[in-house]
């Protein structure tokens, strides 16, 4: 230490001294935890138009500046560590040699007036011999469980006891594995990446491309020696690549080996909920001599030659999907078949005009928490989810359930419709008749659309309040016709429309309010009508089932004007494939991490439950006998030591004064 | 011999740790021994080696802590009485647990948990009872029933596990796999710490204070179960299928346990300081003087601090194993680390820089809410891998 100010330091003393000194240390712990937390409460690794839309393009750039939004990977965040890296290494080379040296030292060249000063210090004048007296002492010491060195001087014997010299081995062992997790951490790190990407030796993908289409730049070699990357394989086939997600888009990592997907399997708990999913694996590799077979499931991944493949998550893999298009606005035509596949764009005509259905997912079980006291879930079973999308490229998103869901006592087909992704979806409630089917709603939405059907009620019933003459009578059988028209086409909303568009303000209201109710006894009659032609005995009037089917069927038909799509598509069949999510790893650093955490752990037991502890034992010979000086110290845990030291003094006390 | 040979004979037989084992010690400890062989014999089928070797482990440990802080061996007598019961009380079923008396209203697992809660809040009110009135007989009325509700505890997560295996064999977990259970664990663990620093330092007058977070962590729980019905046993995720869970969640809880026990500590560090530097009288100054307080809290850091360490660790080679890559900046595993930076830093300052007083009562405290952060918050409030405890 350079106490004297006419002594003017060395620049690499100190240097070595601040990056040495505790201050810089603590700094530097508490700049990371707060680093860290920023990547806690920022979500990392977002696509960026998430980012734009909850900040805003300024605040965006902002952070996008500060690299926020992959904080960990960041040259600021890394230099923090890289400082700590240093910091600890500089405390480890200027301590070692010191903690080494007094592992070993048993101070057996300490001072009669050093071992008197020491709190922990007693003295005897005892009658007994020195050869008695250093053999109690010697017995004494190992007994509580120190290590003991005689050193014979002249006029005097010094017996140094020494314990615990492993925590100062805890000390090396603490400090050495915080730089070996770091460094391992690095190398396992995204640092790579974002460096060879600064070189321009790389470049992110952005757009969705089957990975033989993605240009070479940002292809990653098999030798990359550590990434992290997942792939989705179909059942049934194989991958010979991985990608990585990075930044805004992704990279593909192609690997030295192809892994085939024989099977993929979910089991459920009677609950419903996933129990476990496997993967029967095949690894197809040159250098073998077979392919390798294996069975991977969640928290059992394959490790094949420095690769981990892990089961991590399953999709859809291009289930086959079997649709009854039944046709929503009437006219009477007849619902069609359509086949396609999950992950396909299929072209197809409705109403002279093209659409394309693109089907995006299937899912097999639908698990829901049930109402059921006596079941905490309930699975309503397959699902499709698909896109129409019209001739101007606008889509509207649909998740269609393959079987009726009860609701209060009645089925309904439910399908859910959103504008965009960040809509919940709106569920159009589509009744079931008593065969279980939807004919009858098919019919009833036809009859509304059936011109001279509706006349014919219209005409039967007298449906207006008062007898007019024929010509008015007819216009407004016309008028009727084009309401159930308006009404099927765009609900009730569209009817409001209509007498918004045609009506003058003053007569509105009135015109309103008469044919809201002239079109609610238009539904009821043509109602009616469909069930008598069914054959079903109308006679004394509707029972209290077929009147909610009524109810549900007409807030249907009303709500069909915002569903967006010429047609309901009815899942009827499917052919359910699956595709296993698996995550490809390579982290060579972990050699260097997981020595590093033993060493850590063992440190810090060492550090703790293994302080140093020294005795010392000062026998001089005297007329009498002896004299005999028992000191101790400890330079950690002074409190426990000094009732240590106090049962120690307290033995040689009893023995020896006996 | 002579009387001096003879004495040192006395003190090197009296101080053997061997020969100061009782006929009782090794009574236990062969009954524990007998419990290990016979789990492992008979549940070998459902054990893979690592659950095997957790076994034997655990068996080992426990033995090794029974005989040295012995209240043990008597506590997990009366655990495994009391859980045998309980276990053997069902007959037919779940069902037998609202028709069989026993299970009904001592021992099935949430009746058992009932009456730890209630016994640790009594306690809580016990400790401050016998602190006001300076009474040491209600302070050992309140060790015993902060024993007792340890005691329920314990059987309660032992029913609970032997509970999970009746709803079904793939349905069967040891029960520290949700928020509600570890909440039990937390406040069995920080029982058990305080009770062996009761005895360690002789003194009851801290026990208030120390309840206090444990009748905390009783009102969440109780909350959690009667508000959002947490008590339900529910199958595990398959990432939770593992015998990581077996030693990663306990050793991160006492850690936990060990942090808010030092936290309440440096709580009644702060209150004596201040009756000392005022008047210096009074109900403040029958707690422990500064210096010991001061050490219960380093060394409540340092165990807390040492397996958290390895409850971390462990928690990332279960990560490299489950979710593909041991280190994911996953917001629970950041906290973590924000954790243990937090403490480590505390250490360096206590240790390296012989800092002591107030300043590192209050960081204590406020560690603990650093702590709370990293074990609720991050369920609470940040969304990641580590959902498994939601609100």
């Amino acid at each position: 230490m350079n106490n004297q100010s006419s002594v003017p330091a060395k620049p690499t003393a100190l240097l070595l001294k601040f990056l040495g000194s505790m201050n810089l240390a603590i700094t530097l712990l508490v700049a990371l935890s707060i680093a860290a937390i920023i990547g806690t409460v920022l979500q990392q690794n977002q696509p960026y138009t998430d980012y734009i839309i909850k900040f805003g393009p300024f605040w965006f750039e902002v952070f996008q500046a500060l690299a926020l939004y992959d904080v960990y990977s960041s040259s600021w965040f890394l230099l923090i560590l890289f400082f700590l890296v240093i910091s600890t290494s500089t405390c480890i080379y200027r301590n070692t040699p010191t903690m080494l040296r007094e592992m070993r030292e048993y101070k057996q060249n300490i001072q009669l007036k050093t071992l008197q000063n020491y709190s922990n210090s007693d003295s005897w004048q005892l009658s007994c011999s020195m050869a008695e007296a250093q053999d109690v002492v010697q017995k004494l010491l190992p007994h509580n469980g120190y290590s003991a060195r005689l050193k014979e001087q002249s006029g005097h014997t010094l017996v140094s006891g020494m314990k615990g010299g492993g925590s100062r081995l805890g000390y090396i062992f603490t400090h050495l594995s915080i730089v070996l997790i770091c460094l391992g951490g690095l190398i396992d790190g995204n640092a790579i990446l974002k460096a060879r990407e600064m070189l321009g030796h790389i470049v992110p993908e952005t757009r969705n491309l089957p990975a033989n289409e993605v240009p070479s730049i940002s292809h990653l070699s098999a030798s990359n020696p550590s990434f992290r990357g997942s792939v989705s394989v179909p059942e049934g086939s194989r991958t010979d690549v991985t990608f990585i997600n990075y930044r805004d888009g992704y990279l593909v990592q192609n690997l030295p080996f192809s892994i085939e997907v024989k099977d993929f399997r979910i089991e459920h708990y009677r609950s419903g909920q996933p129990k476990s999913f496997e993967s029967d694996l095949v690894v197809h590799d040159e250098r073998l001599a077979e392919p390798l077979k294996q069975t991977i499931s969640v928290n059992h991944p394959l490790i094949y030659d420095g690769y981990a493949i892990y089961q991590a998550s399953f999709s859809d893999g291009g289930s086959e999907v079997n649709f009854l298009a039944w046709p929503l606005s009437g006219g009477g035509e007849q619902a069609t078949l359509v086949n396609t596949k999950v992950g396909e764009g299929l072209k197809m005509t409705s109403f002279e005009q093209p659409w394309v259905l693109e089907t995006s997912n299937f899912r097999l079980f639908n698990i829901n928490p049930s109402e059921d006291p006596a079941k905490k879930f309930k699975n309503i079973g397959p699902s499709v989810q698909f896109k129409m999308r019209n001739k101007l490229g606008e889509a509207k998103e649909y998740l269609n359930y393959m079987l009726p869901v009860e609701r209060e006592g009645a089925y309904y087909y439910l399908s859910g419709m959103r504008a965009s992704p960040a809509d919940e979806f709106k569920y159009l409630y589509i009744p079931v008749d008593e065969a279980g089917g939807i004919e009858r709603f098919m019919r009833y939405l036809n009859a509304l659309s059936d011109a001279s059907l509706i006349r014919q009620i219209v005409a039967k019933q007298g449906l207006t309040s008062s007898p007019l003459p024929l010509q008015e009578s007819a216009q407004l059988n016309e008028a009727m016709v084009l309401l159930a028209g308006v009404f099927v086409e765009k609900g009730m909303q569209g009817v409001v429309e209509q007498v918004e568009e045609n009506v003058p303000l003053e007569k509105r209201d009135e015109v309103a309010k008469l044919y809201v109710r002239v079109l609610q006894q238009l539904l009821a009659a043509v109602y009616v009508e469909v069930l008598a032609e069914e054959g079903v005995d109308v006679s004394l009037g509707i029972d209290e089932k077929r009147a909610v089917f009524f109810d549900a069927a007409a807030a249907a038909i009303g709500a069909i004007g915002r569903y967006g799509s010429p047609v309901y598509l009815q899942l009827t069949n499917f052919k359910h494939h699956q595709a296993s999510g698996l995550q490809i790893a390579r982290a060579p650093g972990k050699n260097l991490v997981y020595p590093g955490c033993g060493l850590l752990v063992l440190g810090v037991f060492l550090m703790f439950y293994a302080p140093q502890r020294r005795i010392w034992a000062w026998l001089e010979p005297t007329e009498q006998g002896v004299k005999l000086l028992l000191a101790g110290h400890a330079s950690k845990n002074k409190m426990d030591f000094a009732k240590q030291y106090q049962q120690l003094r307290d033995q040689v006390d009893r023995v020896l004064t006996s | 011999m002579n009387s001096t040979q003879t004495a040192l004979q006395f003190e090197l037989d009296r101080r053997s740790f061997w020969k100061s084992l009782s006929l009782f010690d090794w009574f236990w400890g062969l009954l524990v021994m007998l419990a290990t062989a016979y789990g492992y014999t008979r549940y070998a089928e459902l054990m893979d080696v690592y659950e095997e070797l957790i076994l034997v482990a655990t068996g080992a440990s426990l033995i090794a802590l029974g005989w040295h802080w012995k209240a043990v061996r008597l506590l997990s007598l009366a655990v495994f009485l009391l859980s045998i019961f309980g276990i053997s009380r069902y007959v037919n079923g779940l069902v037998d647990a609202q028709t069989d008396f026993f299970l009904k209203f001592l021992v099935s697992s949430q009746s058992a948990i009932m009456w730890m809660s209630a016994l640790y809040v009594l306690a809580t009110v016990t400790y401050f009872a016998s602190f006001v009135a300076r009474a040491e007989f209600v302070a050992k009325v309140a060790s015993a029933m902060t024993w007792s509700a340890t005691t329920m505890g314990l059987v309660g997560l032992m029913v609970r596990w032997r509970e999970s295996y009746i709803i079904g064999l793939d349905v069967g977990h040891i029960p520290v796999s949700n928020l509600y259970e570890v909440f039990i664990l937390f406040s069995i663990i920080t029982a058990l710490l305080y009770l062996f620093y009761e005895r360690r330092y002789q003194t009851r007058v801290l026990g208030g204070f120390v309840l206090l977070v444990i009748s905390a962590a009783v009102a969440f729980l109780l909350w959690y179960a009667f508000d959002r019905n947490a008590a339900d046993i529910q199958p595990l995720v398959p990432a939770l299928k593992s015998y990581w869970m077996k030693i990663h969640v306990p050793a991160n809880f006492i850690g936990y346990g060990a942090f808010a026990l030092a936290a309440m500590v440096a709580t009644a560090y702060l209150i004596r300081q201040k009756a000392e530097r005022g008047a210096a009288n009074g109900l403040a100054m029958t707690l422990p003087e500064l210096e010991i307080l001061g050490d219960l809290m380093y060394k409540s850091i340092a165990l807390g601090f040492a397996f958290f360490t390895l409850a971390t660790i462990l928690g990332a080679l279960w990560a490299a194993e489950a979710w593909g890559g041991y280190w994911s900046w996953d917001p629970k595993e950041t906290w973590a680390l924000i954790v243990w930076l937090n403490y480590a830093a505390w250490l360096h300052m206590r240790l390296s820089m012989g800092w002591r007083g107030s300043p590192m009562a209050w960081w204590a405290i406020i560690g603990l809410f650093v702590t709370l952060f990293a074990f609720l918050g991050v369920n609470m409030f940040l969304s990641g891998l580590h959902s498994y405890g939601e609100l």
